[in-house]
C-alpha cells in the first residue's frame, strides 16, 4: 500500500489564496504559488487548488496561476472549480495540472467523467462528492451543499468509479467546517466498496481526527485547509504524530 | 541538449517544468536527426501501452531508439514500452528490458491503479546516487514490470516488482521522477550527469 497522503487545499479567488470560515468572511492567507511551495517543502504529498472565482475573467487568471504552479511545484497537484466540459479540463491539463476535480457538473452530466477519463486517463479525474444525511440516508448535494439531489452516496460513488474516475474526494456536508471530525463509519464503508482511492475532506479539527479517518475510516488521503493555513500545525509535525500512531506517511 | 520524444502520449508539461527547474535545455521532438544527436533522450508516456507502441511505430522510432548509445530514460508507460511485451492491449514492445509487463491482480484491499507515494529499495545504479534506500517516489500505474535481471530498484504493491530498470545505456522508471519532490529531482539530475 502506498503511504497515506496529506493534502492541503487552497481556495483561490483573483489569484490569491482564501479560506472560508463557516462559508462567510473570506480571509486572505497568501500567494497560492508561495504557499503551495511552502507546503511542498514541509512535506505535503499533493496540493489541491480550487478556483472559487465567479467570472470568466477571473477563470483566465486561474489558468495563468496553474501554469505558474506547475513551473514551481515538484509534487502532484489537482485543480478544480467550475470545470464543466472536456475543454475546461483540457485547458487546465495544458497549463500543467496533474489532475482535475469535478463536482456539481459531474452530477448534472455524468458523461463528463467518462469523456474526460477516456481522453486523458483515469489518473487525471478526481470526482468530488458532497453528501449529507437525510433520514439516515446519505444523499448527494451540489453547489457547495446548497442543493439536494436524488442520488445516494454509495451508488453514485460506484457509478463514478465505473465511469472512469481515478479517485473520489468525499465531504460530509454535515461535518464540513465544523472541525468536529469525520464520519468514520461512512468513510470505511465507502472506501471498502471501491477499488479507487478515497480522499477524506471536510471536518478535520485535530490530528486525532485525521488519524482516525486514515486508520478506522480506511481513507487513502486526508485533505485539509484551515488547520494548515492558520499555522495550527505544520505538515511535518502532523506527519510526525501520524507516524507515532503507526500510520505510514511519507517523511 | 535533451530530446524529449514527442509521440502524442499524454502531457509532458510536468517533465518539461522539472527539466526547466534543473536549468536543462530540452526540446520536444520526433525528428530522427535531433533524437540521434541528443546528449540525453527521454521517452515519457501516460496512457495505454498498445497505443504508445503503435504511435512509436508510426514514427519509425523503435529501431532508432534501439540504436541510441547515449543515455535514454523511459518514464512510466515510456518504460513499459521498452520492455518485451505488455498485457495492456497485448502489445509487443521494444524488447530492450527483459520483462513482460502485467496488470496488477485484483486483490481485496489493494487499490488499482497504484497511485501515490511508495518506497523504493534495492537501489543499484548511478541513477540513484545520493538517494536513500526506502525513499518515497510518486507512482500512478495499473501495469507493472516483474522483477527481472534488469531490475535496478524495487517497490511493493503488495508484491515486489521493478520500480526501475536498466540495460546498458537504457534506463526506465515506473514512477514519475518529475512529480517525486526533491528525491525525483535528484534522480533526474543523476540521469543528466550519468
Amino acid at each position: 500500500m502506498p503511504a497515506k497522503r496529506i493534502i492541503p487545499c487552497l481556495d483561490v479567488k483573483n489569484g490569491r489564496t482564501v479560506k472560508g470560515i463557516n462559508f462567510e468572511g473570506l480571509a486572505d492567507v497568501g500567494d497560492p504559488v508561495e504557499l503551495g511551495a511552502r507546503y511542498a517543502k514541509e512535506g505535503a504529498d499533493e496540493l489541491v487548488y480550487l478556483d472559487i472565482s465567479a467570472s470568466k475573467e477571473e477563470r483566465a487568471t486561474f489558468t495563468d496561476l496553474v501554469r505558474r504552479i506547475a513551473q514551481r511545484i515538484n509534487i502532484p497537484f489537482t485543480v478544480g472549480g467550475g470545470i464543466s466540459s472536456v475543454e475546461d479540463a483540457a485547458r487546465l491539463l495544458d497549463a500543467g495540472a496533474d489532475k482535475i476535480t469535478v463536482n456539481s457538473a459531474a452530477v448534472a452530466n455524468p458523461q463528463l467523467i467518462t469523456d474526460i477519463a477516456a481522453r486523458y486517463g483515469r489518473q487525471f479525474v478526481v470526482v468530488a462528492i458532497d453528501a449529507r444525511q437525510i433520514d439516515g440516508e446519505w444523499r448527494v448535494t451540489t453547489h457547495g451543499g446548497s442543493r439536494l439531489t436524488d442520488r445516494e452516496l454509495f451508488s453514485w460513488a460506484k457509478e463514478v468509479e465505473e465511469r472512469g474516475a481515478g479517485e473520489i474526494m468525499f465531504t460530509s456536508m454535515d461535518h464540513d467546517g465544523t472541525r468536529s471530525g469525520y464520519p468514520c463509519d461512512t468513510f470505511a464503508r465507502l472506501c471498502d466498496s471501491l477499488s479507487i482511492p478515497v480522499i477524506a475532506s471536510g471536518g478535520a479539527g485535530s490530528v486525532a481526527d485525521i488519524a482516525e479517518v486514515l486508520d478506522a475510516g480506511h481513507a487513502d488521503a486526508a485533505l485539509a485547509a484551515s488547520i494548515f493555513h492558520y499555522g495550527e500545525i505544520t505538515i511535518d509535525a502532523l506527519k510526525q504524530q501520524l507516524t507515532e500512531k503507526g500510520i505510514e506517511v511519507r517523511r | 541538449m535533451i530530446a524529449v520524444i514527442d509521440y502524442n502520449m499524454g502531457n509532458i508539461c510536468s517533465l518539461g517544468n522539472a527539466l526547466g527547474r534543473l536549468g536543462a535545455e530540452w526540446v520536444l521532438t520526433a525528428d530522427h536527426d535531433v533524437i540521434r544527436n541528443a546528449d540525453r533522450v527521454i521517452l515519457p508516456g501516460v496512457g495505454n501501452a498498445a497505443e504508445a507502441m503503435a504511435n512509436l511505430q508510426r514514427l519509425q522510432l523503435p529501431e532508432l531508439i534501439w540504436k541510441l548509445r547515449r543515455p535514454v530514460l523511459g518514464i512510466c508507460v515510456g518504460m513499459q514500452v521498452m520492455c518485451r511485451h505488455s498485457e495492456e492491449g497485448d502489445a509487443e514492445c521494444m524488447g530492450i528490458f527483459d520483462a513482460k509487463v502485467k496488470r496488477f491482480p485484483a486483490v481485496p484491499g489493494i487499490k488499482v491503479p497504484h497511485m501515490g507515494w511508495s518506497r523504493i529499495s534495492n537501489l543499484e545504479s548511478k541513477l540513484f546516487k545520493g538517494i536513500e534506500k526506502g525513499s518515497y517516489v510518486y507512482f500512478v500505474h495499473s501495469y507493472y514490470a516483474p522483477l527481472c535481471p534488469d531490475t535496478i530498484a524495487t517497490s511493493r504493491h503488495p508484491e515486489m516488482y521493478s520500480a526501475a530498470l536498466k540495460y546498458e545505456n537504457f534506463y526506465g522508471t515506473q514512477f514519475h521522477p518529475e512529480k517525486s519532490g526533491d528525491v525525483g529531482e535528484r534522480i533526474i539530475r543523476n540521469f543528466l550527469e550519468i
